[in-house]
């Protein structure tokens, strides 16, 4: 093994810690420098990631590479192990892009009261936090990492947040630490039930040593921890608030990347280490995420506000990938995994957007909006672009998350109801016309007509050049996923059929 | 070295002839590319980017063009090798593994690449060409160069004019996909993108609200089909043995794979799929809405193309409709009925507009109608044929009435205030405008009375004799409905303002050209004449059912015309004789029941009603605000009821258990939380000591479930 392939993982996820340190050394009022420092932190870290993707082989994407296995507490034996895969690399790369992308957004657009050097911190800390928890091959490491996320995310809702934010950080703080104290109890029950806390060695055993009954008690911790955090329906009520509140690059991060450590311990710990528990689960997921598909389209439906609109559409789509995930087969969970890639790029977008939008309005009452394409043309058809995405057209990114999942539905893994799933595939499908409605309302509200006339004068910024640079990379690769779908299933097929192809 | 360059030209001739027929992809990506450019490039351009969309547009066209040759000549070869004299078996037979060499069965000529796998199926993307791909790419690329051109002078001082044509060729390239995919998702691609071109387009002057308003009505009504189509795609996916391959699908279905029930399921997503894009009943509404879109674009996109898919669905996947339906059976069958419903539906409503595009949008929906219940009864050549022609006089009348608006009538599309007498004023218009009305009310010889026998001849020899009386009487309401129009546009005193013209030849030309096809394109497939190129060249020969080829009933075709004849000899003694209706004149004021009628009509059988208000407004209103409701005060009060609830906890524990101990965090808690203030500051205070206590609860609560459990 060359030095690259035992390092890189390491040096992915820890380099944002070093940035860390040097912005915490540089002077507050030296804005610039830590700017720069921040923007190479991220850019450097996507380097070693590039180095990632180049090296990977994409031929043995069902194993992992890149191993790191260590010995860190012996005590309880738990390891600093990392280690990634074809199911990993997907939001492993979307996790490095968003922080780069998120950062040259900020660049003059630091939100009140401003401080860029704790903002940028914050950032780099949450990088840690979102790339490890995809490498980590270790239960207790998993947790850790699940758990810095969270820190500095209250902080960016609780500092830098709108009028409610203290309300909206510390619902999010509490109902995540709530779902992951469970986590953390299942994690302790699958140790003291197997004597491991590494994954790959859990999920081989493949749920053998442990009773049917106690598969599922400590399937609904998972359960609790991860659907919490996606989130799934009625666990969701702490979205639509800190998504309100929250800074656009903070909505930005939680729509993308956060929302994502949810479903993707679901396929990478709780399916694979607890099929038979998942076996008698299914159902009901498969159950709130279809409620969650309409319910959260519905409440969309009633907003007056564009962010809000936006936050509650992520639980809808959520749904969709929960849905796949709930059908237990490899198809619905290939499905899942580009819904997760797709919702994260899209949706990112879509806050992008309408930070800009309240930049420059002041506001996000989309009663007071309108003619969004008059005053700034190009703005308007960038949130076009990104509507028509989010709906799920084919051809576009969102259609690859959500019509295979649709379609996985039909056929679930033996063992599930066909009836029932099938039944969930006919109302996951009426929440595309849901879906087509909320967004093509908000969008006719925000961008047709003609401006009101309290900004019918006002000098409304079209897209800039931060903008342009953060936003591109978006468009094109919703475009270029949509085109050729393989650039994600390629990686994650083999992963996924190695792990849940019977 | 002179025979040698022969050779050699000759040889290309042959490889470059080949070439095209199978990288016909290279059509739809080349305006895919316009689109790009327009966009990208077009409003620093001398024309504002419309020279690259008439361009590309062109050479799109030409390429149809040389395609559909080699697709003739690669028949005919076929047919030769086959022993030539074949033609009486004309491929009718079922061939199952859709290769070149069965009997008759001339496969289509495909190109496939590896699109995307999943549980390490691969599925690939790619192009078919056949008799059915070729006709649509020659029917849309050629009503697409004739609009380009049409709307250099229509659309010449629109503020959005490059923005248009990005639009029409992005249009082009969608409806392009949509008609050469080989597989239903790829098919379902280009069937949303059209839509979403229909959405941009509809709503083109989108400052105005109804405009888009009419956008929106239109995306979400045919997505409300498309779930249909969205679960038929999945079913037949099941049902052909997991794939998505039309063919493949078409053979499984013949073949009864799988029993018949989930074919019946299958066909009857599919239809709904068709009833949403096709605008068939009871999702016809937002076809009239349409008409708030340029006119080309009417013209286009709701008359001649896009709406077309759905029938084109129909066509393509006829095998499912053919096992679903059962239509070898000659009984009842959902779609045939459907089809029907929308003839008379459609033809009954287009009476009572004033607005001469709200007409031909009705008619449109009609004659859909006739498509449609064509397939139904078996008449596949039939209803592809009328698609075909009613692509060029539906072109025709929506682009005269958009000649009359242009220069006679001032942007007016109100017969009964802007119009009257302009065939005075508007020759050619008139001209064009009469033959395109009586080519679709379907006078002998032209184009529309081939089409519509045929389809009634299939009808009839099929077993199904309701729908061909239904075909008959539509006839004698289209007929009717139309004379209306005419005499209302172009008879009686001019009511308008202004000063109408002729309009510039940008306009007139392609008015004529489409006049001269309404003419003679009903040739193409006219059976008494011994002409049947639809039949020969169009009709699959690879995983089709045995439908009926119809004789030609001389009787059947003299009483439809003598019909259509009376009816406009009536309406027009009616209209020009006694002026305004003569003895019907007034009867809505004297006559409860046509009244009733009339207010029925006028109200559109109140289906607008019924889904603006009642449904759509019932799931964005009650339904949308009670779910968030429920969100705000059920989910979260729960949530903020433990939020209050903790700190209480927390309080009894401090002051029952662990009074003794004054451990200074605990006394914060239990002081702040002893104020009264609000939950927020309740909330954020000590949340260090309430994670501890939540994992506390949460790590007894699953301590006891274990030890329960084990």
């Amino acid at each position: 093994m060359d030095w690259f392939d035992s390092w890189a993982l390491t040096l992915a996820v820890f380099l944002p810690a070093v940035g860390l340190v040097l912005v915490l050394a540089t002077p507050k009022a030296q804005e610039q420098t830590v700017k720069v420092i921040a923007l190479l932190t991220t850019i450097v870290t996507a380097a070693v990631g590039i180095g990632i993707l180049t090296k990977f082989n994409y031929n043995r994407s069902g194993s992992l590479q890149f191993v790191v296995n260590k010995s860190w507490i012996p005590v309880i034996d738990a390891r600093y192990h990392l280690g990634i895969d074809g199911i990993a690399l997907p939001m492993f790369a979307l996790s490095m892009l968003i922080t780069i992308l998120c950062i040259i957004y900020s660049w003059n657009h630091f939100p009140e009261p401003h401080n860029p050097k704790a903002f940028l911190a914050l950032i780099l800390l949450l990088e840690v936090g979102m790339n490890g928890t995809f490498v980590a091959q270790d239960l207790i490491l998993f947790f850790i990492f699940f758990e810095v996320v969270l820190l500095p995310m209250f902080f960016m809702i609780g500092v830098w947040g709108g009028p409610n934010r203290e309300y909206a950080s510390i619902k999010f703080f509490l109902f995540t630490l709530f779902g992951s104290a469970l986590m953390l109890l299942s994690f302790l029950a699958l140790y003291f039930k197997l004597g491991s806390f590494q994954i790959p060695e859990l999920a081989r055993l493949h749920g053998a040593g442990i009773a049917h009954g106690t598969q599922v008690l400590i399937f609904a911790g998972l359960f609790l921890g991860f659907a919490i955090k996606v989130p799934m329906f009625p666990f969701h009520t702490w979205l639509p608030d800190a998504h309100t509140e929250a800074p656009t690059v903070g909505s930005v991060i939680l729509a993308a990347v956060l929302l994502k450590l949810g479903t993707f311990g679901f396929i990478r710990i709780a399916l694979p280490i607890l099929p038979s528990g998942a076996q008698t689960w299914a159902p009901w997921i498969g159950l709130l995420a279809v409620i969650g598909i309409i319910y959260g389209a519905l409440a969309c439906l009633a907003q007056t506000d564009m962010k809000r609109v936006i936050a509650f559409s992520s639980v809808s789509h959520m749904g969709f990938v929960m849905l796949g995930i709930a059908t237990l087969t490899t198809f619905g969970i290939n499905a899942a995994i580009f819904g997760m890639v797709a919702h994260g790029l899209i949706t990112g977008l879509l806050f992008f957007v309408a930070g800009s939008v309240q930049h420059n309005y002041h506001t996000r009452e989309m009663s007071r909006l309108g003619g969004l394409l008059q005053q700034a043309p190009r703005m308007g058809w960038i949130l076009g672009f990104a509507v028509m995405a989010s709906l799920g057209l084919p051809g576009l990114a969102g259609f690859w998350g959500e019509f295979p999942a649709i379609l996985s539905a039909y056929s679930p893994a033996a063992g599930l109801s066909e009836g029932l799933f099938r039944g969930f595939m006919a109302v996951a499908a009426i929440g595309t016309v849901l879906s087509a409605g909320y967004l093509l309302w908000m969008y006719q509200r925000v961008a047709f007509g003609v401006p009101k006339d309290e900004f019918a004068e006002a000098h409304i910024h079209d897209v800039g050049p931060a903008e342009w640079m953060a936003w591109t990379p978006l468009i094109l690769l919703t475009l270029a996923l949509g085109i050729y779908p393989q650039i994600i299933f390629g990686v994650t097929d083999r992963a996924v059929t190695r792990i849940f192809g019977g | 070295m002179y025979r040698l360059a022969v050779e050699t030209t000759t040889a290309k001739a042959e490889i470059a002839a080949p070439w095209l027929i199978s990288h016909a992809w290279v059509i739809p990506l080349l305006m895919v590319l316009s689109f790009v450019t327009i966009l990208l490039f077009g409003k620093r351009m001398p024309k504002r980017g419309a020279e690259v969309g008439i361009t590309a547009v062109g050479a799109a066209f030409v390429m149809s063009c040389i395609t559909a040759f080699q697709w003739i000549q690669h028949v005919e070869d076929s047919l030769a090798g086959e022993g030539g004299s074949a033609l009486s078996g004309l491929g009718k037979s079922l061939v199952f593994h859709g290769g070149v060499g069965a009997e008759s069965g001339i496969a289509p000529i495909t190109q496939t690449w590896d699109w995307w796998s999943n549980g390490l199926i691969k599925f690939s993307a790619g192009i078919q060409i056949d008799g059915l791909a070729v006709m649509m790419l020659f029917v849309v690329t050629f009503i697409s160069l004739l609009v380009h051109v049409y709307s250099t002078a229509y659309m010449e001082h629109d503020t959005r004019y490059t923005y248009f044509y990005a639009a029409l060729s992005l249009f082009t390239g969608s409806m392009l996909v949509l008609v050469v995919a080989n597989n239903s998702l790829m098919l379902l691609t280009g069937w949303e993108l059209v839509g979403v071109c229909s959405f941009m387009l509809i709503g083109h002057w989108w400052e105005e609200k109804p405009n888009s308003n009419a956008a929106i009505k239109a995306f979400l009504t045919t997505r409300t089909g498309d779930i249909g189509l969205l679960l038929g795609v999945i079913v037949t996916f099941f049902a052909a043995g997991q794939t998505f391959n039309l063919t493949e699908i078409n053979e499984a279905a013949l073949a009864g794979r799988g029993g018949h029930t989930i074919w019946l399921v299958g066909a009857s997503l599919l239809l709904m799929g068709i009833i949403g894009k096709s605008g068939q009943f009871p999702l016809h509404t937002w076809l009239p809405d349409a008409m708030a879109g340029p006119t080309p674009v009417s013209a286009l996109i709701h008359a001649a193309t896009m709406v077309v898919a759905g029938v084109y669905l129909g066509a393509r996947l006829y095998g499912v409709f053919w096992q679903g339906f059962s239509i070898a059976d000659g009984g009842m069958n959902p779609m045939a009925i459907i089809g029907a419903i929308t003839i008379i539906v459609g033809a009954l409503l287009a009476f009572v507009q004033d607005d001469i595009k709200k007409v031909l949008a009705y008619s449109t929906i009609s004659q859909l109608g006739y498509m449609v219940m064509g397939l139904g009864v078996g008449a596949w050549v039939g209803a592809i044929f009328h698609l075909f022609t009613h692509a060029f006089f539906k072109a025709l009348l929506f682009l005269g009435a958009g000649s009359i608006s242009h220069s006679g009538s001032h942007h007016s599309f109100d017969m009964k205030k802007d119009m009257g007498g302009l065939r005075k004023f508007m020759p050619i218009t008139f001209v064009t405008f009469m033959i395109g009305s009586a080519a679709l009310a379907g006078i002998v010889p032209l184009a529309g009375f081939w089409s519509k026998d045929e389809i009634l001849a299939t009808a009839g020899q099929s077993g199904f004799h309701f729908f061909q009386i239904i075909g008959i009487a539509g006839a004698v309401l289209t007929a009717a409905y139309m004379t209306r129009c005419i005499y209302l546009t172009f008879f009686g005193e001019y009511r308008g303002h202004h000063h109408p013209h002729e309009s510039p030849k940008a306009i007139t030309v392609p008015l004529i050209i489409l006049a001269v096809f309404s003419t003679v394109a009903g040739l193409a497939n006219a059976a008494p004449l011994g002409v049947e190129k639809f039949a020969e060249y169009v009709e699959p020969r690879v995983a089709f059912p045995e439908v009926v080829v119809p004789q030609f009933e001389g009787i059947l075709a003299a009483v439809s015309v003598m019909a259509v004849l009376l009816s406009v000899g009536v309406c027009s003694y009616l209209w020009f004789r006694k002026d305004q209706l003569g003895p019907f004149k007034g009867l809505t004021q004297r006559n409860a029941a046509a009244r009733g009628g009339y207010t029925f009509l006028v109200n559109k059988y109140y289906l607008d009603v019924l889904y603006t208000d009642v449904v759509v407004g019932g799931i964005k209103g009650p339904l949308a605000r009670s779910a968030y409701w429920f969100n705000q005060n059920i989910l979260d009060g729960v949530v903020n009821g433990i939020g209050r609830g903790a700190p209480a906890f927390g309080r009894g524990l401090y002051k029952y258990v662990d009074q003794g101990t004054v451990d200074s965090a605990y006394n914060g808690l239990a002081k702040e939380t002893g104020a009264a203030g609000g939950l927020l500051r309740r909330l954020q205070s000590g949340q260090v000591q309430r994670y501890a206590l939540l994992i506390v609860i949460a790590i007894a609560i699953f301590s006891i479930a274990l030890i329960l459990a084990k």
